[in-house]
């Protein structure tokens, strides 16, 4: 009798262990690429589309899907943006645990009042990051991204080329996916999934 | 006497092609809309044409009371690289279409004239090489939209 309250604890106990060591030894099996560890954790210092002065370390928790663009950007961005938005939904409540970082790469002209409304015709769970062009510069090469601005037009409009990649980062701020644009929505939610049903920390 | 053979030839070719059907008579639009983004920032407008004709055709821009620039425009991923360059033209092949689409082919309409909102209705003048027109309405989108959302589109 005495053993028996001794040792059932102590069997839940091991356990434990034994599937939280599953956890952590065992790579995800994610379907699109694969950067765990080739790519630094989320990391930049710029303001977000309320004005406020943001980290990296803001976002920890939450599974972030960090993407470059520009709101003067008629196709390409919307559609990224609106295509992230049907995955969210897809996600159903999870999604909360997402954000989309929509970061500027045109910060002369996306102002975080611009950002704000740009962003929020998207997806509420889609934040928009704005700043200095250093910074951004400095978030950009950090994920091997780029972009540069192409001549303009005589009324003053240009467009900015640039990375179409979306980084994806687990709750714990590392870099775990690399997708296109193109990639399949299938893969990305079920990308989203694990990363997000995994240490749900916050 | 050769200038009049000349003129003659000339007055001839002008006179078939006359009477000849235009690029716009032969051309049908569908799944025509613009994705509304805020604060009065560039939208793309898409569009499918349908050539019916022996000949191909091309569009070569389009107009809008509302808008007070449109321009032809394609979007391109080289080497994971976003673009956006203007083009002149897109042809639309004979018995065939060119389907103007996210990320490819679209109409950048700038400077709207009043707030374009979701559900409006926005005639749009289509122009050809040939230098005929088609009138078509474009029905506003919400940003993130997919596609033309109302019409049957095959999904």
């Amino acid at each position: 009798m005495k053993l028996r309250r001794i040792f059932f604890p102590a069997l839940l106990l091991v356990a434990g262990l034994l599937l939280a060591g599953c956890h952590s030894n065992e790579p995800l099996p994610l379907r699109l690429t694969n950067i765990s560890g080739h790519m630094p954790d989320l990391d930049f210092k710029l303001t977000d589309d309320l004005g406020k002065s943001v980290t990296g370390a803001d976002y920890r928790g939450k599974v972030t899907l960090l993407y470059f663009g520009y709101t003067h950007c008629p196709d390409v961005c919307p559609l990224t943006l609106a295509q992230l938005h049907v995955v969210m939904q897809r996600l159903g409540p999870l999604a909360d645990g997402a954000r989309i970082l929509f970061v500027s790469v045109d910060p002369a002209r996306d102002t975080p009042a611009v950002m704000h409304a740009y962003v929020n015709a998207f997806d509420p769970r889609a934040v928009g990051l704005t700043g200095d062009a250093r910074a951004i510069e400095a978030l950009s090469k950090r994920y091997r991204s780029a972009f540069s601005r192409e001549p303009g037009s005589a009324d003053g409009n240009y467009e900015v080329s640039h990375s179409s990649a979306i980084y994806v980062f687990d709750r714990a701020g590392k870099a775990r996916v690399l997708a296109t644009p193109s990639a399949s929505q299938d893969d990305l939610v079920h990308d989203l999934h694990l990363l997000l049903d995994t240490g749900a920390a916050r | 006497m050769k200038t009049i053979t000349l003129s003659l030839l000339l007055g001839g070719l002008l006179f078939a092609g006359a009477s000849h059907a235009t690029a716009a008579d032969h051309v049908h639009a569908s799944h025509a809309w613009i994705r509304v983004l805020p604060s009065g920032l560039p939208a793309g407008g898409y569009v499918t044409l349908q050539n019916d004709g022996d000949q191909p055709v091309a569009l070569s821009g389009a107009s809008s009371t509302r808008y007070a620039d449109v321009m032809l425009h394609h979007s391109s991923v080289e080497g994971g690289m976003s673009r956006m360059t203007m083009v002149d033209t897109v042809t639309v092949p004979a018995h065939g279409k060119a389907v103007l689409a996210p990320a490819g082919y679209h109409l950048m309409l700038m400077q709207a004239s009043t707030p374009v909102k979701p559900g409006d209705s926005i005639p749009m003048t289509l122009e050809f090489t040939d230098g005929s027109t088609l009138v078509t309405r474009f029905v506003a989108r919400p940003a993130n939209a997919i596609d033309a959302g109302d019409e049957p589109s095959g999904h």
